[in-house]
């Protein structure tokens, strides 16, 4: 028989201005197994856990029950005053009469009686409690960061500088992200390049830091401080460590009409290429959709002059196996595909472009050299049409590919367009076309006001209804003011279509083998909102960038730091601490169905052959599941899955459950 | 057919593909078929069966069967290739030890129906085309093939195997798609709470608890079945409320939910007629409705509705909309 004491805590008068918390410790008294009952204002102060731990010496208490907020506020607290006071942390339970009782009622009589029976529920289990040790599991010194944007550098050279080993994995060929196409950065307006471009080129001397570029991740298997991830490096017919990036073979590859994704398209590359001057690592790769020695054998000009005899046409895909002790997903983003709103005439016109294309036509390094002309003939534009929202803050069903939410970054980057062009050209009429405009930021809003005010551009709530390109060349663009009330018709050289952004498509997928989870956006979540934003509920792995939502590079860079500290703190451990409240198959009376092993989020099941000794003495192997305590995460979802309930959840038995609910209906 | 079969079945054992066969044999009465397994061609010759009355599902033996030495070749009829299948599926059939063959059905002759048809003193039975001649102590009676199917028969889900046979003997059949099987169900559900409670409780009061139905069940292959665990707090005993008669079949079909392959054996062996497959029925066709069409046992590697969550799958506020009588 427990000997059990129970606590009833006032909270102030949070608790006690709704329960009879005098009552309801006077009440428990009659409780089998309860030995001991007190009230306290505060329980969580040293002077209410000192009451606990000298009632456990004094009282010789083999469990306890605090009668007291939600356990994810104060239940560590408690446990660690038992564990100090001798007593197994695991034989401590909360009964919440805080948020789930005081605080939404109203009358002291139903309140006092409710309380009572939260405490008999959690009274019911500790009867049945055991003390549970948790295991301890060594950790690799050695992260992993799943992108090569800014989020992923800004996280890798943090981690880098705590003296960590650090991986990048880069499905492009070279590292830098969006952040190398965008041509000026708000609300400050310095050159994207000159503040990136550093960073890219530290990140290749940092000898902790290793790049798989133009690679993809291929399988995650294990657990926090052990993950094993395969990774494919995909065969770019350049050996990396020969090739010095001198360009000769890009200029004599006689392939060069293929698009130029680097510049959108505006230009074109070769089939060896550079994706431009800054490129880390500064390498050739061949493309294999239109080099001609790889599709029908016939060139081999790139082989020919390249001194460095770094050509191979042969090379293959290689699978590199590694282990880390972290896991940093930053993925980033794209822009959605815009060619299904018609209305913009995007398909129809080349002068509708996207902002990211516009970044381009503005950059020195682009396709123009920085001067901003019209794709289609050349001319400079007199006047640009900029729309904001396209594609974000749709209602649904966003069958055009959109989406409800925010982009965030498009005020302030249209904003930025808009000065830029007015700076450059002054002559030139901007237009720009909104909802709101959010500015949350600092020197955010004062950037935006400077656009309105000191650049004239005139800003117009309303959206564009249609953007008809004309015979002479222009486009005109349809619009209401909601303001004045009006109809406008613009007759524009140029428009620029604030795309939303999405999460990568590969992310979907890695977060499959990560098995972290994603909102309906396929934005990586945080295991909180608030408290953890950087964390994913799946142990050990970390987000950032746009990854996890919409954000701009200020604040893409704190949230990297954030992983970084987060994974340093866990790198710096020897041993991890596990949970010891994980799932506990019972052997003799599983099935080996795999029910479990298809709800687990976790991935901590897995299935062994076992030799079980039969009744009539024969032996019988059966396929019985095997929960990697490491690895569960106590959720619980296979407990209800398991078809012959050889499936318990220590600390949380299906015994303990059943008891709470039978003292609550009694 | 049963020619063939046997045929085979000999073939097999003699070239030592499989060293034994399970099958059915008559049991006390030539209408009363029983599972059975045979190692030799004279076993097969003196005893093997495959009629209008052999209704039972063999599949569930495989569980046992497959474990033991050597290969086993087992004949399923397509109602019996799914609960294969779902077994295959948990891993509960050792698949490299079991060959295969599919055979046809047209419907299995139902005592329980013949009897309600009010013949009474039933000696023997033997079905010759389409037509049923049964012989009673009061002198012998007909009734056509199809008016004495089972439910289980009358409302075939499908004449078509699941993709889970080494061979086959005789002719692939096709889905039934005729809606009949949820006939029943509709009713029940049109009721009101009072009337199906009633018809419920009138029903599962006939219970005896003599766990027949769980036995035969290809679903209910728990190696330690809940009711027979001490430590579950529900064992095996007899019933000591009525509630508690009414709450084992509950149990028992959520236990099958989104497993149970709508084979009918529970209410087939059912010694008190109680038609059980209506609560397997049931849950069918609401996991049907809540997460799209679903067959246990239809497909191997399809992950089953209650194992996997996608964003088209209901909300709980289903219930809400579905008004308190569904």
């Amino acid at each position: 028989m427990q000997r059990i004491g129970v606590f009833v805590c006032h909270c102030g008068t949070n608790i006690a201005a709704t329960v009879d918390v005098k009552a309801v410790a006077e009440e428990l008294k009659n409780e089998p197994g309860v030995v001991f009952t007190a009230d306290y204002q505060y329980m969580c102060s040293e002077a209410g856990q000192n009451l606990i731990q000298d009632t456990i010496r004094n009282e010789r208490l083999t469990g306890v029950v605090v009668c007291s907020c939600s356990p994810r506020m104060h239940e560590a607290t408690f446990r660690k005053a038992a564990a100090k006071a001798g007593l197994n942390s695991y034989m401590v339970e909360v009964a919440n009469i805080r948020e789930q009782c005081s605080w939404i009622h109203k009358d002291k009589v139903s309140g006092t009686e409710k309380a009572i029976i939260l405490a008999r529920a959690a009274i019911a289990k500790v009867q049945l409690n055991a003390p549970l040790t948790p295991g301890q599991t060594p950790v690799t010194k050695r992260a992993l960061v799943i992108g090569g944007g800014i989020a992923g550098i800004q996280c890798a050279l943090d981690i880098a500088d705590a003296g960590y080993e650090v991986d990048i994995v880069e499905k492009k060929s070279t590292i830098g992200g969006k952040m190398t196409q965008i041509d000026k950065t708000f609300p400050t307006l310095d050159c994207a390049s000159c503040i990136l471009t550093p960073k890219m080129v530290e990140v290749a001397q940092n000898e902790k830091i290793h790049i798989y570029s133009y690679s993809e991740v291929e399988a995650v298997t294990g657990f926090v401080g052990n993950f094993d991830v395969k990774i494919r490096k995909k065969a770019r017919y350049v050996d990396e460590t020969k090739c010095t990036g001198c360009g000769e073979c890009t200029t004599k590859c006689p392939m060069k009409k293929i698009p130029n994704e680097f510049n959108m398209g505006f230009d074109n590359r070769s089939a060896i290429y550079i994706p431009f001057a800054q490129a880390v690592p500064k390498v050739a790769t061949i493309d294999p959709d239109h080099c001609n020695m790889l599709k029908n054998g016939k060139c081999g000009v790139c082989a020919k002059i390249c001194t460095a005899n770094a050509i191979d046409y042969k090379q293959q895909d290689q699978i590199i196996e590694e282990k880390y002790g972290a896991i940093v997903a930053a993925t980033g983003y794209n822009h959605i595909d815009v060619s299904k709103y018609d209305e913009f005439a995007y398909n129809q016109s080349k002068d509708v472009v996207t902002s990211l294309e516009f970044e381009r036509l503005m950059n020195a390094a682009g396709p123009t050299g920085g001067h901003l002309k019209r794709p289609s003939d050349g001319r400079d534009p007199k006047t640009i049409v900029f729309v904001q929202c396209v594609g974000s803050r749709e209602a649904p069903p966003c069958a055009k590919g959109g989406k409800e939410y925010c982009s965030k970054i498009c005020c302030m980057y249209t904003a930025k367009h808009a000065i830029l062009v007015k700076d450059h050209y002054p002559d030139t009429n901007v237009y720009v076309f909104y909802i709101d405009v959010r500015t949350p930021g600092k020197l955010f809003d004062e950037f935006y006001r400077r656009a309105v005010e000191q650049y004239g551009v005139h800003y117009i709530k309303g959206m564009v209804g249609k953007v008809a390109p004309q015979g002479d060349g222009t486009l005109m663009v349809q619009a209401s003011d909601l303001i004045a009330n009006d109809q406008l018709h613009i007759k524009a050289d140029m428009v620029v279509l604030a795309a939303a952004i999405e999460p990568d498509k590969s992310a979907r997928h890695l977060a499959t083998m990560l098995t972290a989870s994603m909102d309906t956006n396929d934005f990586f979540t945080e295991a909180h909102a608030k408290l953890r934003p950087v964390e994913s509920p799946t142990a050990g792995v970390f987000l950032a960038g746009v990854a996890q939502g919409p954000k701009d590079i200020p604040e893409t860079v704190v949230q990297a730091g954030a992983a970084a500290s987060k994974v340093i703190g866990l790198l710096s451990k020897d041993q991890l601490t596990g949970n010891p409240c994980v799932a506990n198959p019972d052997e003799l009376m599983c099935n080996g169905c795999s029910s479990c092993e298809k709800v687990c989020p976790y991935g901590a099941i897995t299935y062994a052959d076992k030799e079980f000794r039969q009744p009539d003495r024969t032996v019988a192997i059966r396929r019985v599941a095997q929960v990697n305590p490491a690895v569960c995460q106590g959720c619980g979802a296979c407990t209800v899955a398991c078809p012959s309930g050889a499936m318990d959840l220590k600390g949380f038995t299906n015994k303990q459950i059943m008891a709470e609910v039978d003292a609550i209906c009694r | 057919m049963q020619e063939a079969i046997i045929k085979r079945a000999k073939e097999l054992l003699a070239d030592g593909t499989v060293n034994r066969v399970v099958g059915w044999k008559a049991g006390d009465f030539a209408y009363d078929v029983t599972p059975a397994v045979f190692t030799s061609a004279e076993e097969l010759d003196k005893d093997f069966l495959y009629n209008d009355f052999c209704a039972p599902n063999l599949s569930k033996y495989l569980i046992k069967e497959s474990r033991k030495e050597g290969k086993v070749l087992v004949f399923l009829k397509p109602c019996d290739s799914y609960s294969f299948n779902q077994l295959l599926k948990e891993h509960r059939i050792l698949r490299d030890n079991v060959y295969v063959i599919a055979i046809p059905c047209r419907g299995k002759v139902d005592i329980g129906t013949v009897r309600d048809s009010g013949i009474k003193g039933i000696t023997d039975m033997e079905c010759d085309g389409e037509t049923l001649t049964i012989h009673t102590l009061y002198g012998d009676k007909t009734m056509s093939h199809a008016d004495s199917l089972g439910d289980k028969c009358k409302t075939c889900k499908t004449k078509k195997h699941a993709a889970c046979f080494d061979e086959m003997i005789g002719e692939e059949g096709e889905p039934n798609n005729d809606g009949k099987r949820f006939e029943m169900v509709e009713k029940l559900e049109a009721m009101t709470s009072e009337e199906r409670f009633n018809f419920w409780r009138n029903e599962l009061s006939k219970c005896i608890r003599c766990n027949a139905c769980r036995n035969v069940c290809p679903a209910c292959s728990c190696e330690n079945c809940v009711f027979d665990n001490p430590a579950s707090g529900i064992q095996q005993r007899a019933a000591v409320t009525s509630f508690e008669e009414n709450m084992f079949h509950l149990i028992r079909a959520f236990h099958v939910a989104g497993r149970c392959t709508d084979c009918g054996e529970c209410t087939r062996v059912c010694p008190q007629n109680i038609p059980l497959h209506l609560l397997n029925r049931k849950y069918i066709k609401d996991i049907n409705e809540f997460y799209g069409e679903y067959q246990a046992g239809e497909n191997f590697d399809e992950r089953a509705p209650l194992n996997a969550y996608t964003f088209t799958d209901c909300e709980p506020d289903v219930v809400y909309k579905r008004g308190g009588n569904a």
